[in-house]
């Protein structure tokens, strides 16, 4: 990590070696496993970062999602996303 | 989304949730101490001043099965640590099974006995992280901290860490005798490519408790720190992630340890006793049950040494009747224990403790006594040693 990453809707996010997304049977949650942390994700973030995978852009999630959720102004997508994915990459937890 | 951060102290802070359930909770990690040995000798050592020897050590398959028991209870992440745990030559069988049950794993390591070929198998192994400790940024003086003459390597092991492709969390334990180093310790993480910098605090219970009037910061180096860590964590969003937490002795309330006994998180000695804190054998009138003798799972629920301080109806006033008490847990309990010699007090960094004086008295003289000689961790010594780098051509007994 070598400069400050600032998401926008053409970005491909990934998680990094050290992130791990995994569903957890106990909790019924998905988490990610990160350096002496855990994310618990609410519904919202795992629904997103279930379709983060390295290939798809942030805007081709946010459609994927759009789809989903019928209804929804594409807007208010779009910024949860970003934010919900931005918080991370913050962290150095979502790369691309 | 909440995040949980398991510290290396063993504080757990829930972040954004609190989670207040006196149900029994499903537990967050483990922390694997393989072994007491190690070829440093720090003076904060946070293992037990009676450190175990190699012959009582657990074996691989107990390990294992310790391991696989976790995973079944819940448990997300494994630590390794030790002592030094690439002492033990199953390390990376160890790596390899806890991966392929699909734990999070993470090493903790003073880096000095690695080579560029055992990281490589930890690698692929599965090892999702590494933690390397520093003692100071200045070579001698972080030579004279860990009792052992290693700095260079520890900088040449970050190194190969990050070539052969793990993430590096530097771990520095700060007190009085390094802080004016934390800009510089800052400037090596960056250097080093850490992810992130643990800016820690000596915790007052064992070996650091015999060696607080040298440790203890005073509040200017304080103050001083926190504008430092400040100013770095604006400078270096999203290139280094800094941990640090103003010591609770010069607050006014205690932290959550561990966040709430027996609660998110256990401990494995290289005995394998399990308990509810690495720490928590210095509550000698506790008695722990064994990984060999019993499931991980019943001793999570069962053990008397869980179910001692779990919750909240052990305590006394005034935490019983305060609104905190299921915020900060009535604080550490091997703190409490240490400094007052009684298990159930409210711990003295709170302000409403009736024993707060055995830490104010302490703080009021730092800066003005003279710094003492450390005693240096070391097994099966009953005797302090003082004196610089003991040890320093011993290699580990292993
Ligand atoms: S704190 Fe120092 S002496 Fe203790 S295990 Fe770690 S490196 Fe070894
Ligand atoms: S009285 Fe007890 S519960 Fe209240 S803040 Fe102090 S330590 Fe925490």
């Amino acid at each position: 990590m070598t400069e400050l990453l600032t998401l926008n809707e053409e970005c491909i996010p990934k998680l990094p070696r050290h992130a791990k997304l995994r569903f957890d049977e106990a909790r019924k949650k998905w988490i990610i496993n990160a350096p002496e942390r855990v994310f618990e994700l609410d519904e919202i973030a795992s629904e997103i970062i279930q379709l983060v995978n390295g290939e798809s852009s942030i805007s081709v999630i946010i459609d994927a999602l759009c789809d989903k959720f019928e209804g929804a102004p594409r807007e208010v997508i779009s910024k949860d996303t970003l934010s919900m994915l931005q918080s991370l990459a913050d962290k150095g937890f979502v790369i691309i | 989304m909440s995040e949980l951060e398991i510290k290396q102290n063993n504080t757990i802070e829930v972040k954004s949730k609190t989670l207040v359930k006196e149900k029994l909770q499903i537990p967050y990690a483990v922390l694997c101490e393989l072994t007491h040995r190690c070829p440093l000798s720090c003076p904060y050592c946070s293992n037990p001043v009676e450190l175990e020897m190699k012959s009582k050590e657990i074996d691989t398959e107990t390990w294992k099965r310790a391991l696989s028991e976790a995973v079944k209870i819940g448990i997300l992440q494994a630590h390794f640590s030790g002592g030094e745990p690439t002492a033990r030559k199953d390390l990376e069988e160890l790596i390899q099974h806890a991966c392929s049950i699909g734990l999070y794993t993470n090493l903790i390591t003073s880096g000095v006995l690695i080579t560029e070929e055992r990281l490589k198998k930890f690698y692929d192994a599965g090892l999702d992280h590494v933690q390397v400790s520093i003692q100071d940024t200045d070579p001698e003086n972080s030579e004279k901290i860990a009792g052992y003459k290693g700095h260079a390597k520890k900088l040449h092991t970050c190194g190969l860490i990050r070539k052969v492709g793990l993430p590096l969390t530097v771990n520095a334990v700060m007190h009085r005798q390094n802080l004016h180093n934390l800009k510089s310790m800052i400037d090596l993480a960056v250097e080093l490519d850490a992810e992130r910098l643990e800016v820690a605090q000596v915790q007052y219970y064992g070996w650091a408790l015999k060696n607080q009037t040298a440790f203890l910061p005073t509040k200017e180096q304080l103050d001083n720190a926190t504008e430092i860590v400040e100013e770095a964590r604006v400078r270096l969003k999203g290139i280094l992630a800094i941990d640090y937490v103003v010591p609770d002795y010069y607050a006014k309330r205690p932290k959550s340890c561990m966040g709430g006994w027996g609660r998110q998180f256990l401990n494995i000695t290289p005995a394998g006793k399990v308990l509810p804190c690495h720490a928590a054998e210095s509550l000698n009138f506790l008695e722990f049950d064994n990984i060999k003798d019993k499931p991980l799972s019943w001793i999570w629920e069962n053990s008397d040494a869980f179910n001692r301080f779990r919750g909240t109806s052990w305590m006394p006033e005034p935490c019983q009747s305060c609104d905190r008490k299921e915020i900060d847990w009535g604080g550490c309990r091997c703190q409490a224990f240490a400094l007052t010699g009684n298990e159930n007090a409210t711990d003295p960094t709170c302000e409403f403790s009736p024993y707060r004086n055995v830490l104010d008295e302490p703080l009021s003289n730092v800066g003005k006594e003279e710094i003492p000689e450390f005693i240096y961790r070391k097994i099966n010594v009953r005797k302090p040693l003082n004196g610089i780098g003991h040890n320093s051509n011993k290699s580990p007994k292993s």
